[in-house]
């Protein structure tokens, strides 16, 4: 196609993300995705609020948690969090620099909080919680599993697309695949912010 | 022979002046919810970590402060507040809605207790 | 790759790699069709060995597992795939667009529905296939022995996943790529509908996809969410599968309610009565239908009040159906009525489904449904709703949008044949049923005992089941033996929508220039205020396609192959079969793809053969 290719150069929109029909397809189409996700993490933690007396013979919420650890991993979450509307803002300021490495701060903390959640899975099993040990156990990883694997992804899918995009400058392609990649890692944090409430301060407290 | 769009030219240029301006400010208006949501999230911890917070305060207080800061994430952070996100407010909404009702429904009707 | 390249590819190879709309939505019609007929197989087998009482025609494993492959298959293996190829193939078309907002993920979609579905009926050959029913209740699915029901976590989880990529496919597409002029209250009923059926879908498949999960870790890796002696419940399942199952049976019929509306106000010569209101009621039944899923769960013991909550939200449903009906019904009043077989088909379904709907309120009333549940009521009732309204509808849309698809019409002789045929034969195998639930004769059992005045009921019924066999041969035979109709198939029957504007075959980029749409029934306006000939939104340009690739069929082939290493618990298998899967995304996320323009001169060209 390099006949056909147009020699113009592109000015910056002012909202790179949505200045095709690619971007705006992109981005209505994940938005959507993360309202069935809502749903989706919606059935674990009813799952989980369910059955989370069925300890049977099993360590409990109270005999596990710890807030600390928690509080260290919300505090990573949520700063990663803002570490990725740091670099969405950059985008928008045609600061490419800036706005890969804000990603990497978000990747790195994302990996922080991935270490910290295997530690605490780690620590649970040797405290006697297998993923069969009662009902409680099971739903409990499950849920908090399935959003540790939702991190993963985000960590991976984040640094493709940096290391695939690390000396392209900002496109009207990978604007829209990094502004994707934002919304997806804020909905992780989302979910946190439900996961630390309902299962690790009401396990505590209530 | 017409042209075609590059879509993987990078992009040249400034943001316009009320662009900048308005980032400017966008940067101050995250940064001031980002200090909030660390203020209500150690609010959360502490009233559950502190003896003299009875739970029957402490558990609705903190699930009012998740939602808080839910929908802070989601109307700042992703901008759901934005022109032309009227579909996306339909779809989170109404996801939303479906999980509020599962959610419910598997701690209310799973015949433990009957209503 | 090239406008030439893009002409010369292989046939096989095409179809693998296509990712137009038109060519994925043949794709599912296919498909559903196939997978039609081999439930219609498992259910005829079924109805032989009710045909007498103590009859040993199959033995009663068999029958399990005949009556849950055949409600499965239905339901997520034809019924659904047949309404997303016509959703596929039309909607691009009603709205005036090139297609759909994602081309890849439609093709994705497609090969995830079809490798799904091939998953599942592999298990015929290797044991048994599961046997749990369609709904799968734990304990019965988490206990039951060999890998049948695992085959149905992991088959319906594929499939599942590709049911969920097509509803945000064409909610965006129906958001985003309308034509200038198509405002929403302007959409045709039947792109309104697939939008509202979307929605559900959105919301509906992510229950069900961890209701699947938790079943899978449950029988693979021993969790225990349903071990009621380590704390578990068995009623999340229910509630799980019902949070999904109660939005699917509206994401099969919204679409049907759709083709019968465009159907009737075509045959009928007349707008659409109560557009609007129709639109309404659509959105209506979509907000309701979350809200009744618990009515499949009376007897589990949830409590009184719960089952008059349920029970009133039930009963509500029955208003804004009935304002469809009613509006339907003065659609066709002081019509030019034209008798094709699409519109026989629709005439049909009107009687028909109010009889499955008048059943639906009755089953909906908590008290009486202690005396219903698990009975021939219940099957005759849904077979009512489903056969009268969702495959009424699909051969509605058959012999309507066939002409459009396929470049020739159906034949009309053999085709009210066929519609009478089927009427006949769908009444006399349902409608019995009624009273065989009434009577007390339990579903999903594999025999009955003599002399308990169910005998001759059952004969009838199953006899029933031969005429609609006969009926659907008889469809074939038509397909067949119609493929001289050559002429007229661009128009056929003075359409009112955009799909009738596009030259028949289809061209790839479907309009050359973007229509304008200045009123509802776009067409129609153009025919009787304007020239008959929609107005161009744009000038004719190059026009901009979407490269073929190979990589839908890959991924959904490495997530096959996970699943037989999970279904045996290979690690090794599973890790090479999600590599593929993630390898494949991988390839797809880093290879800038921006496909290929038709030149302006090639459009012309066509303009002038066609």
């Amino acid at each position: 196609m390099a006949d056909h290719q147009a020699v113009e150069q592109h000015t910056l929109p002012p909202n790179p993300e949505k200045a095709t029909l690619e971007g705006r397809n992109k981005y209505l189409g994940f938005w959507f995705f993360l309202g069935g996700e809502t749903v989706l993490f919606g059935s674990l933690f009813g799952t989980y609020l369910g059955l989370r007396d069925g300890v049977v013979d099993g360590p409990g919420p109270s005999d596990l948690f710890h807030l600390d650890l928690v509080f260290i991993m919300t505090m990573i979450l949520l700063t990663s969090s803002l570490t990725s509307v740091f670099a969405v803002i950059n985008m928008k300021r045609g600061n490419y620099k800036g706005l890969l490495m804000w990603m990497w701060a978000t990747v790195l903390l994302g990996v922080a909080f991935l270490g910290f959640e295997i530690y605490e899975f780690y620590e649970y099993y040797h405290l006697g919680l297998g993923f069969t040990t009662s009902a409680f156990a099971s739903s409990f990883y499950t849920l908090v599993g399935t959003h540790g694997a939702h991190v993963a992804f985000g960590v991976s899918w984040i640094t493709v697309l940096l290391i695939r995009y690390r000396k392209s400058g900002l496109t009207l392609t990978n604007a829209p695949k990094f502004y994707t990649a934002v919304l997806y890692w804020h909905f992780i944090d989302v979910v946190w912010v439900f996961i630390f409430t309902v299962v690790y301060l009401l396990g505590i407290g209530g | 022979m017409s042209s075609h769009v590059d879509p993987s030219a990078p992009l040249q240029g400034k943001p316009s002046k009320s662009t900048e301006r308005k980032l400017k400010n966008e940067m101050r208006t995250q940064l001031i919810s980002f200090v909030f949501m660390i203020f209500i999230t150690s609010m959360a911890f502490l009233s559950i970590a502190s003896d003299a917070v009875p739970s029957g305060f402490a558990i609705p207080f903190i699930l009012i402060l998740a939602s808080v800061q839910v929908i802070l994430q989601l109307y700042f952070f992703m901008h759901m507040n934005a022109k032309g996100t009227g579909w996306v407010n339909v779809m989170i909404w109404s996801g939303l809605f479906v999980a509020a009702l599962t959610v419910a429904t598997l701690m209310l009707l799973i015949g433990v207790v009957k209503y | 790759m090239s406008y030439e390249k893009a002409q010369s590819k292989n046939v096989i190879w095409d179809w693998l790699t296509t990712v137009d709309h038109k060519k994925i939505g043949i794709m599912y019609l296919a498909g559903g069709a196939f997978f039609f007929a081999l439930g219609g197989l498992e259910a005829i087998l079924m109805r032989i060995q009710l045909m007498f009482p103590e009859f040993t025609f199959v033995q009663a494993q068999t029958f399990n597992e005949l009556l849950t492959m055949h409600g499965t298959t239905m339901i997520f293996l034809a019924a659904m795939p047949l309404l997303f190829g016509f959703m596929n193939f039309i909607i691009p078309l009603q709205i005036g667009a090139r297609d759909v907002a994602f081309p890849f993920l439609n093709a994705l979609g497609f090969w995830l529905f079809l490798f799904g579905g091939i998953l599942l009926n592999v298990s015929w050959f290797v044991g048994g296939a599961p046997d749990a029913g369609w709904t799968a209740y734990v304990p019965l699915s988490s206990e039951s022995p060999g890998h049948g029901l695992d085959y149905y976590v992991l088959g319906l989880q594929i499939g599942g996943a590709g049911t969920l990529i097509g509803g945000i496919n064409f909610l965006v597409t129906i958001i985003n790529m309308r034509a200038p002029g198509m405002s929403m209250m302007r959409m045709p009923l039947f792109t309104w509908s697939s939008f509202v059926a979307s929605m559900l879908i959105l919301f509906a498949f992510p229950a069900l996809t961890i209701g699947l999960l938790l079943l899978m870790l449950e029988r693979l890796f021993g969790a225990t969410y349903f071990a009621v002696d380590f704390g578990g419940n068995v009623i999340i399942w229910q509630h799980l599968f019902w949070i999904f199952g109660h939005p699917e049976v509206y994401i099969l019929i919204l679409p049907a309610f759709g083709i019968f509306s465009e159907v009737l106000a075509t045959f009928a010569k007349k707008r659409l009565f109560g557009y609007s209101a129709m639109v309404f009621a659509t959105l209506i039944i979509g907000f309701l239908g979350f809200m009744v899923w618990a009515h499949h769960m009376f007897t589990v013991g949830m409590g009184p009040v719960a089952n008059a909550i349920f029970a009133v939200a039930t009963m509500a449903i029955a208003v804004p159906t009935g304002i469809k009906i009613f509006n339907w019904l003065l659609t066709l009043w002081g019509g030019r009525i034209q008798f094709t077989t699409a519109n026989l088909f629709a005439l049909g379904f009107l009687p028909s489904f109010v009889m499955g709907g008048v059943t639906g309120v009755m089953l909906a009333t908590s008290a009486a449904n202690y005396q219903f549940h698990d009975t021939y009521f219940v099957v005759a009732h849904f077979h009512y709703v489903i056969i009268g309204g969702v495959v009424f509808g699909l051969f509605s849309g058959t012999f309507y949008w066939w002409p459009k698809m396929f470049g020739y019409r159906l034949n009309e002789t053999l085709g009210k044949w066929f519609f009478w045929l089927f009427l006949i034969g769908f009444h006399l195998t349902f409608f019995v049923q009624h009273f065989l639930g009434l009577m007390g004769m339990p579903r999903r059992v594999a025999s009955y005992l003599p002399g308990q005045g169910l005998d001759s009921m059952n004969f009838i019924s199953t006899m029933g089941a031969f005429l609609m066999t006969v009926a659907f041969i008889l469809l074939l035979v038509c397909i067949f033996v119609s493929t001289k109709n050559r002429t007229n198939v661009a128009d056929p029957w003075d359409g009112r929508t955009l799909e009738w504007t596009t030259p028949t075959p289809v061209p790839e980029y479907n309009f050359a220039q973007t229509p304008l749409v200045r009123e509802l029934d776009a067409y129609w306006h153009e025919k009787y205020e304007g020239d008959g000939k929609m107005k161009a939104a744009e000038p004719l340009e190059d026009i901009h396609m979407p490269n073929g690739t190979i990589l839908p069929v890959v991924m959904s082939l490495g997530l096959v192959v996970a699943a037989f290493g999970l279904i045996y618990l290979v690690h090794p298998l599973t890790i090479v079969g999600f590599a593929i899967t993630f390898g494949a995304m991988f390839v797809r996320s880093i290879k800038e793809d921006h496909g290929y323009h038709i030149p302006v001169e090639a459009i012309k060209r066509d303009k002038e053969e066609g």
